[in-house]
């Protein structure tokens, strides 16, 4: 058997392993350089990749092809540039970035929820390129989500941290097959025809909705927010979003469609295990005709429209009263530059090139579904009308008309989701949250997690 | 047994040995610096690092604020930490309890048939689990537990259509279903480490069990358990262990889903640090978590040792 080592050696040992440590002893953590100035604004041209050879590197995410046709015909029309890219799935993006960001910084790189970025000073200003490249001059609400104030708080309004690569917008997806068989003619305009569709779908023996609510996303917070937005004006639940003081997600509107959505859960107008579905079984499911309706996002138009051509339709969610302003969920398909990346100048004149150029434009309608940023004049690329793409973007100028644009109530904080919308919606499925409990217990975790920042 | 060669060398020179001592603690020194340092950088250094995060409020990046103890504070004040701690321990009767139970009656069984061509067949398929990448187990099970899978179609079969759900989107269901999981995984390390102990005994004993006039379930009760303790308590510290510890199945299937029901130390550390960036949070409760461990899995040794003398 081994033989036993004598006191004094692991005294001895225990002396070199701390002295091991030793070196961690310092605060963990460091001030990072005061944010800095807008970079370009003491230049009046608007920076450009010049002609020498460029290497940009980018950290896209896994599954959206769009970012990579965009860099593959900009390299086309600017051969000096050329990429590094790495990739990975969302989730992993949101965990890594504050890292990735200081250690090693993309000059380009899609983006999670930005304020905490912004508050380590990890993202550049973008308040000189937007004065540069003009694109303070494009509406406002496309920008509004991606300003910040000092310090990341509030959202909505001060400088410009990151841009768009175009901007989604959710809604009502249906199965026109399935319309029909209803008698479903035209999308509901008023919350009682949902319902009454809802309700025929039923009675059908239907699924009239499909959405995700398993794991860890609670994809309830869709037809909730959609909801909220039936009922109430948007501007509140911005106001929440942009965690504005004094802003609460606990009103009196918002009550009653937490209570609307209550009524879908008791009526069975979700799918039984709904509290088991990830987004990936939902979007299989909906392809494969198996329900009425699905809330999800555009970006999902471009492969509906080759999964299911012709067969899907797509509306924005009723307003409660006939004629009612209509709002959407709708946010940019974010992308910023690192504090410290080397190609700053670059990474912006792309992202100007991305809104401004007609071949850029097209790419993004083609690829990606969703309504390219830019000046609202700006060259559209022509859609077949039977196809759900053109249904999605012109719900989007609908929304720009109502002003109606919303951020996902997801996005208020780092945590809310996972730590909050997510286990409560899951709750109140099962039957254990009411309505008026489950937007408490949100304002309270809202509440302490921005006290605790 | 056979004696180590190196054990019985240095037994018998030791006294010739003995004036040497000095340049000889040296080399053993030397040899044992690599390993050491290894140790050290990463294990004893990560463990205290971690200590000192726990008392600082800190996102990951930026400045960070001492706190002291308050981060502990919170993990057992704040319900829904506390709760994962909880669950973590209910968890053990299915990471635990089953897979050594149950490995012993397999193992006993896959013994008296120790001879046949069924008992090699019954020991591969029992130890497969754990040649499978967890993950993969997890997303396997995730298939067959989903509310259109294979157990709800078996169940449906024999007329018990009523009982079918999404095992794993339920309140009431979804622990015990990634706790079956961790039993599916942990029962072929369980059952193997048990057939290799019972091969240990002496027949002897048996034989004289079956003089006296012993049943199989004495001969069971009064030889083979008794006999096994020591690997009972490997068994035993590797499954708490898991259990306490688990990530990957949990992660795979239900990322603490649905509402937390499933959530462990294990997940909500690493939400905390990397979704949540509250890693002084993270550290705390992951030094929680060791001392638990640590707490759970030192008895057992004990017990073990004390049963040996």
């Amino acid at each position: 058997m081994a033989r036993r080592g004598r006191p004094g050696r692991s005294g001895a040992a225990l002396v070199i392993a701390m002295g091991t440590l030793a070196a961690a002893c310092a605060a963990p953590g460091s001030d990072n350089p005061p944010p800095q100035a807008t970079s370009t604004s003491s230049t009046s041209a608007a920076p450009t990749c010049g002609t020498a050879p460029v290497k940009l590197s980018g950290y896209f995410e896994t599954g959206f092809p769009l970012p990579k046709e965009l860099t593959t015909e900009f390299t086309k029309q600017h051969p000096n540039v050329t990429w590094d890219i790495r990739e990975d799935q969302f989730a992993v993006i949101t965990q890594n970035a504050p890292r990735v960001l200081a250690d090693n910084p993309p000059d380009l790189m899609r983006l999670p929820q930005v304020s905490e970025l912004v508050k380590d000073n990890l993202l550049k200003n973008l308040d000189g390129y937007a004065k540069a490249f003009g694109w303070d001059r494009w509406p406002a609400s496309q920008l509004e989500q991606l300003r910040m104030g000092p310090g990341g708080r509030p959202r909505g309004e001060g400088s410009l941290y990151a841009l768009g690569l175009n901007f989604s917008l959710t809604g009502l997806f249906y199965n026109k097959k399935l319309a029909a068989q209803i008698g479903m003619s035209a999308p509901p305009t008023t919350l009682a025809e949902l319902d009454q569709a809802l309700d025929k779908a039923k009675k059908a023996g239907l699924t009239p909705i499909l959405q995700f609510n398993g794991g860890a996303t609670g994809g309830l917070a869709f037809p909730l927010q959609n909801l909220m937005a039936s009922y109430g004006p948007p501007g509140p639940i911005n106001d929440w979003i942009f965690q504005k003081p004094g802003a609460t997600i606990d009103t009196p509107s918002n009550l009653q469609a937490a209570q609307h959505l209550e009524r879908w859960v008791k009526a069975g107008y979700f799918q039984k295990d709904v509290n088991a579905v990830d987004y990936a079984t939902m979007m299989s499911r909906f392809i494969g005709g198996k329900g009425l309706f699905m809330f999800n996002g555009d970006w999902e138009s471009g492969n509906l429209d080759k999964q299911m051509p012709g067969n899907a339709g797509f509306t924005l969610m009723p307003p409660a009263q006939q004629g009612g302003k209509r709002a959407a969920m709708s946010a940019p398909l974010t992308f910023g530059i690192a504090a410290r990346a080397k190609n700053a100048d670059c990474a912006a004149f792309f992202l100007n090139w991305v809104a401004t150029d007609k071949r850029a434009r097209e790419i993004g309608v083609e690829v990606g579904g969703s309504h390219p940023m830019g000046p609202a004049d700006a060259y559209m690329p022509e859609v077949p009308a039977d196809k759900v793409t053109a249904s999605t973007l012109s719900a989007g100028a609908d929304i720009a008309k109502d002003n109606g644009a919303m951020d996902f109530i997801a996005n208020a904080t780092g945590a809310i989701y996972a730590k909050s919308w997510t286990p409560q919606l899951q709750k109140l499925v099962a039957g254990q949250q009411t309505p008026q409990e489950l937007l408490k217990s949100v304002q309270a975790d809202y509440t302490g997690q921005l006290e605790g920042n | 047994m056979v004696p180590r060669p190196a054990g019985a060398r240095s037994a018998s020179r030791r006294p010739v040995t003995a004036k040497l001592r000095g340049s000889r603690g040296l080399a053993g020194w030397l040899f044992v610096a690599p390993a050491l340092a290894f140790y050290a950088v990463f294990v004893l250094r990560p463990i205290a690092v971690t200590f000192q995060y726990s008392l600082y409020d800190w996102d990951g990046i930026g400045a960070s604020t001492w706190v002291g103890p308050a981060n502990y504070g919170k993990v057992f004040t704040d319900p829904d930490l506390f709760e994962s701690l909880v669950n973590a321990v209910k968890l053990i009767v299915f990471f635990s309890a089953i897979p050594v139970v149950l490995g012993l009656a397999i193992a006993a069984t896959i013994r008296r048939i120790a001879a046949t061509r069924l008992a090699l067949v019954a020991r591969t398929v029992i130890f497969l689990p754990q040649v499978i990448p967890l993950v993969a187990a997890g997303i396997a099970w995730s298939w067959l537990l989903a509310s259109t899978g294979v157990v709800n179609q078996l169940l449906t079969l024999v007329g018990l259509g009523g009982v079918t759900r999404a095992w794993l989107g339920d309140f009431g269901t979804a622990l015990p279903a990634v706790g079956m999981i961790g039993a599916w995984v942990l029962l072929g390390l369980c059952t193997l480490l048990l057939l290799a102990g019972m091969s240990k005994i002496d027949p002897a004993l048996y034989e004289a069990a079956r003089l006296d006039g012993a049943g199989p379930w004495r001969e069971f009760i009064s030889i083979t358990v008794p006999s096994l303790r020591q690997e009972i308590a490997v068994c035993v510290t590797v499954t708490v262990i898991a259990a306490l510890a688990s990530f990957d199945i949990i992660y795979i299937s239900t990322q603490g889903g649905p509402g937390n029901t499933t959530m462990v130390p294990g997940l909500q550390i690493f939400y905390l640090a990397f979704s949540e960036r509250e890693v002084g949070m993270a550290s705390a409760l992951a030094v929680v978590l060791m001392v638990l461990v640590m707490a759970c899995a030192l008895p057992i040794q004990w017990f073990a040792k004390d049963g040996n003398r």
